[in-house]
């Protein structure tokens, strides 16, 4: 077995400014060996260590989707030593990536399901992975409806902003793209917090309806009762969480809630799995 | 079942002689501290300590150790991809290693060898340690092994057990890897069997009916964790902790750790360091956020991980040996065996 402390030397291929206000950037990586490549080999949901010799290693989420090949991205946002450090870092640079890490979204499950994806914020990027694998041609026919909410404060700080548009045109999906609010008089999508366009607009339950949940701990925690008057059971609603890490493979012992390490037996969990756990997230 | 005589005469020697094949740790005394450590070229195990401040877990697990390296000098090839340094794997010995002590590593190991990952450090350590025991006489007041799966002459984890009596050692030979350290060390002077298994029983037997304290355990199993999460005690119980993480720091069954990168010129290295739950860092987010930020959190969790959250994880017992250093070194007193009892008899209301 392998060193799970070593990581793959990538080098940063491309690096775009993902939200008005430069807080977040988009990384894409190409790994040295292309060997590598084929051993990362990963699934929506998932998230892996990005390693930075001399500066340390941040859990960041697959933003790019197994279906796209030949590279790996990831939006991170600008807050303490190591994503600032990343942010300063530039094109051709070498660093590491270590994973991929956790679970996934539980796909199999997923399948002959109609999907309802809720985002807020930067924690998006596991989301867009998924979006991507399901709209790929191979896989669009697997599930049934697709309902995707999705909320930033402002229009320029919506992540991925080309792609939902083109989304929003598509017929196999149905956006609901949400701002807190916005002075721009063109804006023509909806105006309000996720969890009441979540009310409106996404579809009832029934047995064979999911909700994957991610987003900052206030918009999980007034999205879930809205989902529940909706009528999602605690087995319908699949979230992912985040607590500090630093080993990532269930070792270091600092992300547990209760007896489940959020790095290795997580980060995505059923709601009813989660309520079997201490709230220490 | 071999065993094996050593007369105390000839300890030295073979100890000596074992060196040329082993490098070894035992117990010492380092600055008035007792403590488990590698052993310079002149040192001897001090056999006669009941017990160590400081767990033997360094020998598997250094409070600090250089996981990976690299070179930040971008004119030089391979800069900023991380080798690995070059490690120690040559065979080692811990001689000494108290009973507890040895079932404590069997513990560590469910954490650090698993089926998804293995710790290469960890794990190619515990593979060239042979684990030269030693039972236990007499127990210390704090002891309470015998209550947590192990006891002064448990087995579990060793290679080999000693039994001290007083001119000599009785060694029963438990693995091959035990039975090459004893090869290695000339110590060959084959003993009754019979006779000395039945002087060692009563021994044992004595030993354990030395320690008095009994903590049970038997009711854990069956409460949930919310309900022992939510119970009323942990304020009063964590209400004296002055979270100075000694209790983390000289527990043999505390592995957590932290990982950071040290850069000396143009030369980086990964490191990681012991680390510990009772610290509010452990768990705080970039945000500021902070799942565990009040003290009581941090008490609790670390008494549910050993308590409930690995008997539920591994149904391996508790995640404690009952070698007492918790409880003798806590500046407050705080007492994981009265913690244990209020854990075990709590009854939620429904
Ligand atoms: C599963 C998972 C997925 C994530 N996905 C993303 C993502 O897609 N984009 C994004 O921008 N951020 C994401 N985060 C959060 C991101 O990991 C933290 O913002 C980042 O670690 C902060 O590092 P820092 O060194 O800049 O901060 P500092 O505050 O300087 O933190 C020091 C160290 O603490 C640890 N740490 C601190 N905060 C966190 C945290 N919230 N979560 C985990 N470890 C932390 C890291 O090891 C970090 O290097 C994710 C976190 C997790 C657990
Ligand atoms: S040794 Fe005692 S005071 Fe110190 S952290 Fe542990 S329980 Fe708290
Ligand atoms: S919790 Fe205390 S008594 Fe139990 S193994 Fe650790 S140090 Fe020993
Ligand atoms: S990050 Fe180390 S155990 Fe989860």
């Amino acid at each position: 077995m392998d060193n799970p402390y070593m990581p793959y030397p990538v080098r940063i291929d491309d690096i775009e400014i993902a939200t008005e206000d430069k807080s977040l950037k988009t990384f894409k990586f190409v790994f040295l060996n292309k060997e590598d490549e084929e051993k990362f080999s990963y699934q929506a949901g998932q998230f892996a260590e990005l390693s930075i010799p001399g500066v340390g290693e941040i859990p960041i989420g697959i933003a790019s989707s197994p279906v796209e090949k030949g590279f790996v991205k990831f939006t991170v946002f600008k807050t303490g030593v190591v994503t600032s450090h990343l942010h300063n870092m530039k094109v051709g640079d070498i660093m590491g990536i270590r994973g991929p890490l956790g679970n996934w979204y539980p796909w199999d499950k997923l399948e002959g399901k109609n999907v309802v994806i809720i985002g807020g914020g930067f924690a998006f990027t596991t989301l867009r992975s998924s979006i991507i694998y399901m709209l790929d041609p191979a896989n669009r026919s697997k599930f049934g409806t697709i309902d995707v909410v999705y909320g930033a404060r402002s229009p320029g700080m919506l992540l991925y902003r080309d792609e939902l548009f083109e989304w929003e045109q598509r017929d196999d999906i149905n956006m609901h793209i949400t701002v807190d609010g916005t002075d721009d008089p063109d804006w023509k999508y909806n105006v309000g917090f996720v969890p009441t366009i979540v009310e409106q607009k996404a579809p009832k339950a029934d047995p064979d309806t999911y909700a994957i949940v991610c987003g900052p701990p206030i918009m999980i925690k007034f999205t879930q009762p809205a989902l529940e008057k909706l009528g999602y059971g605690e087995e319908q609603i699949i979230m992912s969480l985040e607590n500090r890490m630093k080993c990532g493979i269930g070792m270091c012992g600092r992300c547990n809630i209760g007896k489940e390490l959020v790095c290795k037996d997580g980060p995505v969990f059923t709601l009813k799995e989660i309520n079997l756990t201490p709230k220490e997230y | 079942m071999k065993v094996i005589k050593i007369d105390k005469n000839d300890w030295t020697r073979g100890i000596d002689k074992s060196r040329e094949t082993y490098q070894l740790f035992g117990p010492v005394t380092d600055k008035n501290q007792s403590v488990f450590k590698q052993l310079g070229k002149e040192a001897y195990p001090e056999m006669g300590r009941t017990d160590t401040i400081m767990s033997p877990k360094s020998v598997l697990f250094p409070q600090t150790e250089k996981i990976l390296t690299a070179s930040l000098d971008e004119s030089v090839e391979n800069h900023h991809i991380m080798q690995m340094p070059e490690t120690d794997t040559t065979p080692r010995a811990a001689i000494g290693i108290r009973p507890y002590d040895a079932k404590a590593v069997q513990l560590v190991k469910l954490n650090f060898d698993t089926p998804e990952y293995r710790d290469t450090y960890w794990c190619d350590a515990y593979e060239a340690t042979t684990f030269v025991g030693l039972a236990v006489n007499k127990p210390s007041a704090t002891d309470f092994s015998t209550s947590m799966g192990s006891g002064p002459f448990a087995e579990e984890g060793l290679d080999i057990l000693l039994v001290d009596l007083e001119d000599h050692y009785l060694a029963k030979v438990l693995t091959p890897k035990g039975e090459a350290f004893l090869d290695g060390a000339g110590f060959n002077g084959v003993a009754d069997t019979d006779a000395s298994l039945k002087t060692i029983e009563g021994m044992k037997q004595a030993a354990e009916a030395a320690i008095t304290t009994k903590v049970p355990t038997d009711k854990l199993k069956d409460k949930t964790i919310l309900d022992l999460h939510s119970a009323p005690f942990w304020d009063d119980l964590a209400f004296s902790c002055i979270n100075c993480g000694t209790c983390t720091f000289v527990c043999p069954t505390c592995w957590c750790f932290d990982i950071q990168d040290e850069t000396k010129g143009k030369s980086t290295s990964r490191f990681r360091n012991w680390d510990s739950c009772m610290s509010p860092l452990f768990t705080k987010h970039g945000s500021g956020h902070n799942p565990r930020g009040e003290k009581t959190q941090r008490v609790r969790q670390r008494f549910m991980h050993k308590l409930k959250y690995f008997l539920d994880k591994y149904d391996q017992g508790s995640m404690c040996v009952g070698c007492g250093r918790c409880v003798e070194k806590c500046p407050v007193n705080i007492d994981i065996r009265s913690i244990c009892n209020t854990m075990n008899s709590y009854e939620p209301q429904k």
